[in-house]
């Protein structure tokens, strides 16, 4: 691919905030954030496996039998060939020392077989469960964590958190970790061994020691290197990838095809290209090793041989020798195999434990305060708020609202006025700046979850529906609610009639997304979930602009019975929604500019006389 | 053939001969490889040759040299060690570099070919599979194919190659010990195939979990604004608890399984060693097998134990390589259901005047297996002449989306036939008929790409102007107000942007390059009615010269059509104007007439 056509295509991303060298940044930042990064990730792995200690003791112990009796077996060709053979030769032969050989090696391979089966089933299952352990601790993790947060840190990688981190975690653990162990400690006990047979022969082969590490030394540099590019090129391959898939309506009908194969192209080639230089490393490394171990085997035959010939060894020695080094080697090229999966499953771990650091910046008090009665009221009251998404831009500077039990309150104004965030506020997705907010004089911070989302609901315009039937969905408001409560709550919100008339009916499958369901439709079976929380304080943010009018007909003549008895907080653009409040407040760059009932504000003849003199004329 | 994979793909343990057959038809993506491959083979034969002689070279030191005291051989001995050592070496090294580009290779055109398959399937496919499982197969499934096909593949040969070579030596240092060696294969494949069995069904149920736990986890990151809203963490805490025990349960029998096997596959060479040192002794001793070759016979028997033992894990690498496969193709084998038929006409979109005629049409969404569903829409007439706007009307879940959706065949008729300028819409080649229809749909999608690419999609060569113009129309002028204007990203990865910005961009894609013909599905939803107002001004200009479909909801809009159909039963039962409509049908009434209040007064 020429260098101009890679500059074309490297446009199309576009410009954002954060640049993406910045952004693989924040996920792996300067020198100080990568040394709190790994101390974070060292104590979540010590937190997952404190409670398994005694399994994991079990498991060393196992792997400390395995070891020896691997160790054992060419030290017993060594006896077998220096003891047993010339008790053979003489007569009357003498078969103890060998018979006694031959079946400590048979007892040696059985302990060393129960030891492997013994430590691999122990190590899969220690490593399973924290694995599981892992998941549902950032799963829930997730959960807690503030709308803040989700928004800033976007699903698509909350899902490759959950989904491709985890894997390299479990492909680490799965496969690969015991080998790692059993490597590692066979590297160490070999080169114990070696020692002890013949210092002088073990001496010559440690010559190659230096150039091990020197080999092994400029992998880890290049390849942390070349690795971290391979998990950036893939990240870039699967966003590109699920977004035309999930929006391939657009795709297909804007004839994005092309384009979108070129982009592909680049970005696929980009992930080649970083994983065959990754893949490179290893094909240099591999037989480095492997030349290395040779040489000294070479080396080591040579002079032992030398040894043997001017008997300052005996021959079983030599023999134990060979067999062991190459013991010694072996894993070592095993250990480089593994190398990428313990660098993917460390980086994978820190990314995890960064995101178990995050603290949600909307906490659950530790002893929330009970609202009294079993129901609220819904009473709510926002004194001198003050709040902004970013520190200088305040969205809300100082706001007061007292909204009695039972008001329906309509918020009117442009875009940015500040009417979603008053009701991101009261749903409590954000905490404000400065100020507070209560309902029934207890402030927000001082409830718990569960109260306070049974007190308050909100529906959006998003209308976000789970894979399941549409039962399933509407039961999301009260979990464990009958089939015929659900089916009392689409009634109610005018949803039953199309839910009737669809095949399965209350079963009926709503597939990805609710991609079968007309927006409208997608929006009643929100409002029944809504409907069926029965909660004391219900906001609507533009909840009814995808809806028809027979639709927003039947939603209205169901609010005006559902709101009587609850507080709302109504967003809407058609006015006619607006026009069920008991009150409207017109809000200019977070300030309240009006105040009253419709009828009043008409009458008065301000900016909301203005805007419904408009709708009245936009209705034909 | 589809009917065929449906059925297959129903139960989800598929028989091994169709798995065998996924497998070998990848070899066409191998095809370009064939000299790498080739090489590979030779130079992993050569080096694995190397590796055999080495231990030739240490039956030659004991020997040779040791016994006879001769130093001028061991010199020499040990520098073919050496050159052994060293060819071996060099010879990994080119195998491992020839690989890494051959693999990669294999798996970026695969990778490719998948996703431009799936670019092509229709929405219909699209809303039976989530992405989440086709993500797998292009990401896992594609790396498992990559492995095999460069390690276990060229692995399964030269290593049964090594064995054969191996045990051939080891029968001619001294047969009955060789004849024992080669018998201890009778149990390890004995393992072996129970293994396989296993290990395949195993293989495949995880994934499958995986897959699901996936799909679960994009939901509920998706989802969780609606989870905060009704405080359903605990909720979705279990349900996530249960799918990730169940793929627990799953990893555990997995891990079972091959801890018995490869343990097993340890115990059975290294009984057969004992079994050699013990009977070599007593053959040494008798002078039948020298000292030297029972140290060689040893040291070549540690040499084959990879060879041997790599078999379960070749096996392993190989049925996963069988289900990847298969899972692969089993998406690669769904034929497109929309595409252009042949003989389909090229046609430049400024030839087309624009007139529709729908004969007959009726839609019925695929089912679940790509059958037919549940019909929406039958015998629908209706004509619409150039330059005409045509509102939709009928209630909700009437089959107004599908209507226009047929258009630029989102979906195609099941019945009946839709014409542009009398030419089936099926006979343009589907670049043509989407170059001529311009359409936007009631949730506007957006991409993770800038605001420029996001509005030309497939326009790429549009012009500043053509831009400029559709922004304009479409009252998107916010786009240059954002941080770098047109070049910011918005979408998931990028700048936020609220429902009507959202929406005014989907119109403006929609608009841009005035296409003929416009499909429109209630555009307008999400908009304050100021914005409103002035986006219907600058589309009444527009669709004076374009024919156009409007998905409408609001009486407001209805002022930009000259003429309304409306919907009811599936089908089309009355096409006028408004104020026609208004008076004679009083169905049609309720449902756009503003307000209750009004209906009241």
């Amino acid at each position: 691919m020429s260098t101009e056509r890679r500059a074309d295509l490297a446009a199309w991303r576009g410009i954002a905030t954060q640049t993406d060298a910045e952004r693989s940044e924040a996920e792996s930042p300067g020198a100080a954030a990568v040394v709190r990064l790994r101390l974070a990730s060292r104590r979540l792995l010590g937190s997952l496996l404190r409670p398994h200690r005694r399994p994991l003791l079990a498991a060393v112990l196992l792997l400390l039998a395995q070891n020896a009796a691997s160790m054992a077996g060419p030290y017993l060709v060594k006896i077998g060939i220096d003891q047993g053979i010339p008790p053979l030769t003489e007569s009357p032969r003498d078969l103890t020392v060998m018979a006694t050989v031959a079946c400590l090696f048979v007892l040696v391979t059985i302990v060393e077989y129960v030891g492997k089966r013994g430590f691999l089933l122990l190590c899969g299952r220690i490593g399973q469960t924290v694995l599981l352990d892992l998941r549902q601790r950032v799963f829930d993790h997730f959960q807690r964590l503030s709308i803040g947060f989700h928004e800033r840190y976007t699903s698509g990688r909350m899902v490759s958190r959950l989904t491709s981190d985890m894997d390299s975690i479990t492909e680490l653990v799965t496969g690969e970790l015991d080998v790692l162990i059993l490597s590692g400690l066979s590297v160490v006990s070999v080169a114990g061994m070696l020692l002890w047979l013949d210092p002088p022969l073990a001496a010559v082969t440690m010559l190659s020691f230096p150039f091990l590490l020197v080999l092994s030394r400029w992998f880890q540099s290049a390849s942390a290197r070349a690795y971290r590019k391979t998990r950036e090129a893939v990240a870039m391959v699967i966003v590109h990838f699920v977004e035309s898939l999930d929006g391939i309506r657009a795709v297909q009908a804007f004839r994005r095809e092309r384009r979108n194969s070129e982009i592909f192209d680049a970005v696929n080639d980009d992930y080649r290209q970083a994983n065959l230089t990754a893949m490179r490393l290893i094909a240099v490394l591999s037989p480095g090793i492997k030349l290395i171990g040779n040489l000294t085997l070479a080396v080591g035959l040579t002079y032992g041989g030398y040894r043997a010939m001017h008997g300052q060894m005996a021959v079983g020695v030599l023999a134990a020798f060979l067999l062991y080094l190459r013991r010694f080697f072996e894993p070592m090229q095993e250990l480089s195999q593994f190398y990428n999966s313990l660098q993917s499953a460390a980086a994978a771990l820190e990314k995890l434990a960064a995101v178990l650091g995050e603290r949600p910046s909307v906490t659950e008090p530790a002893r929330p305060t009970p609202l009294p009665g079993c129901r609220a009221q819904g009473t709510l009251d926002l004194k001198g708020i003050r709040f902004g998404y970013t520190e200088h831009r305040p969205v809300l500077p100082s706001l007061n609202l007292l909204v009695p039990a039972g008001q329906t309150v309509a918020l009117v104004g442009a875009t940015g006025a500040g009417k979603s965030t008053i009701a991101r506020l009261v749903a409590r997705f954000y905490d404000p700046d400065e100020g507070s907010i209560s309902i029934d004089g207890i402030d927000l911070r001082k409830l718990s979850d569960h109260d306070l989302r049974r007190a308050i609901i909100m529906v959006t315009q998003e209308n976000f529906l789970f894979s399941g039937t549409i039962a399933e969905n509407i039961a999301l408001g009260r979990p464990g609610a009958s089939i015929n409560d659900i089916e009392q709550a689409a009634k109610a919100i005018g949803a039953a009639y199309f839910i009737e008339a669809l095949p399965d009916t209350y079963h009926t499958e709503v597939r990805r997304r609710g991609g079968r369901l007309s927006a409208g439709q997608r929006q009643l079976v929100a409002f029944a979930r809504a409907f069926l929380a029965d909660p004391a304080v219900i906001i609507l943010d533009e909840a009814t602009s995808s809806l028809d009018i027979p639709s927003e007909r039947l939603v209205q003549q169901a609010l005006r019975t559902i709101l009587t008895d609850r507080t709302a907080i109504v967003i809407a653009h058609r006015l006619s929604t607006v026009e069920i409040a008991d009150r409207v407040l017109v809000l200019d760059h977070g300030r309240i500019i009006e105040d009253g009932p419709p009828a009043g504000l008409i009458a008065q003849g301000g900016q909301y006389a203005d805007l419904h003199r408009q709708w009245r004329e936009s209705l034909a | 053939m589809l009917t065929l994979f449906d059925i297959d793909r129903s139960n989800r343990g598929r028989k091994l001969p169709s798995r065998l057959r996924s497998l070998w038809r990848v070899r066409v993506y191998m095809r370009p490889y064939r000299r790498q491959m080739t090489r590979m083979l030779l130079v992993s034969l050569a080096g694995t040759a190397a590796m055999i002689a080495v231990p030739l070279v240490v039956r030659g030191v004991v020997d040779g040299p040791v016994r006879r005291h001769q130093p001028g051989a061991l010199l020499l001995l040990g520098v073919l060690a050496v050159i052994y050592g060293t060819l071996e070496a060099a010879f990994i090294f080119i195998r491992r570099w020839t690989q890494s580009e051959t693999a990669l290779g294999m798996e970026t055109t695969l990778r490719r070919d998948l996703y431009e398959h799936l670019q092509r399937l229709p929405i219909s496919f699209h809303e039976r599979w989530q992405s989440g499982q086709l993500l797998s197969r292009a990401t896992s499934d594609l790396a498992v194919l990559r492995r095999f096909l460069c390690f276990g593949l060229i692995f399964s040969i030269v290593n049964s190659l090594a064995l054969a070579v191996g045990l051939g030596l080891l029968l001619r240092l001294d047969w009955p010990l060789g004849t024992l060696v080669a018998g201890s294969a009778v149990p390890i494949v004995f393992v072996n195939r129970r293994f396989c069995g296993q290990h395949l069904l195993i293989a495949r149920r995880m994934q499958d979990q995986q897959g699901d736990l996936a799909t679960f986890v994009e939901e509920s990151a998706r989802g969780i604004r609606v989870i905060k809203a009704f405080g359903r963490r605990q909720h979705m805490g279990r349900k996530f608890s249960e799918h990730a025990n169940r793929l627990y349960q799953t990893a555990i029998g997995k891990n079972r399984l091959l801890a018995t096997c490869s343990s097993q596959l340890d115990l059975i060479p290294n009984v057969t060693l004992g079994l050699v040192i013990a009977i070599g002794a007593v053959e040494v001793a008798e002078h039948r097998l020298s000292l030297g070759g029972l140290v060689a016979f040893v040291s070549l028997q540690t040499v084959l134990l990879w060879p041997i033992q790599s078999f379960g894990w070749i096996i392993a690498t190989g049925q996963e390589a069988m289900t990847a496969a298969d899972r692969v193709y089993e998406v690669l084998d769904i034929t497109p259901s929309i595409t252009d038929s042949p003989g389909a006409v090229v046609v430049h979109p400024r030839s087309v005047t624009g007139r529709i005629r729908f004969e007959q049409v009726g839609f019925a969404y695929p089912d679940h297996d790509g059958g037919r569903g549940r019909t929406v829409l039958t015998g629908v007439d209706l004509n619409i002449i150039p330059g005409e706007t045509i509102a939709v009307v009928g209630a909700t879940g009437c089959g107004k989306t599908a209507l226009v959706s047929l258009v630029p065949r989102i979906y195609d008729v099941t019945a009946g036939r839709i014409t542009i300028d009398d030419r089936d819409i099926r006979d343009y080649t589907l670049d043509s008929l989407r170059s001529i229809v311009g359409t936007a749909f009631e949730d506007p999608t957006l991409f993770s790409m800038s605001v420029r690419e996001n509005l030309t999609l497939g326009h790429h060569d549009a012009s500043e102007s053509a831009i400029a113009e559709a922004i304009a129309v479409a009252q998107a002028d916010f786009v240059y107000d954002l941080p770098w204007g047109l070049n910011t990203r918005i979408g998931e990865q990028g700048l936020s942007l609220s429902g009507g910005q959202r929406q005014r961009l989907a119109l403006a894609r929609a608009v841009l390059g005035r296409p003929r013909v416009l499909v429109l599905d209630d555009p307008l939803s999400a908009l304050d009615v100021h914005t409103e107002a002035r986006i219907e001004a600058a589309l009444a200009r527009i669709l004076r010269e374009t024919t156009a479909l409007l998905v409408v909801h609001r009486p407001s809009t209805v002022v930009l059509a000259d003429r309304v159909a409306w919907i009811s039963d599936g089908t089309i039962r009355a096409v006028g104007t408004h104020s026609h409509l208004m008076a004679t049908i009083p169905a049609y009434r309720a449902v756009l007439s503003a307000s209750t209040r009004e209906e009241v007064s």
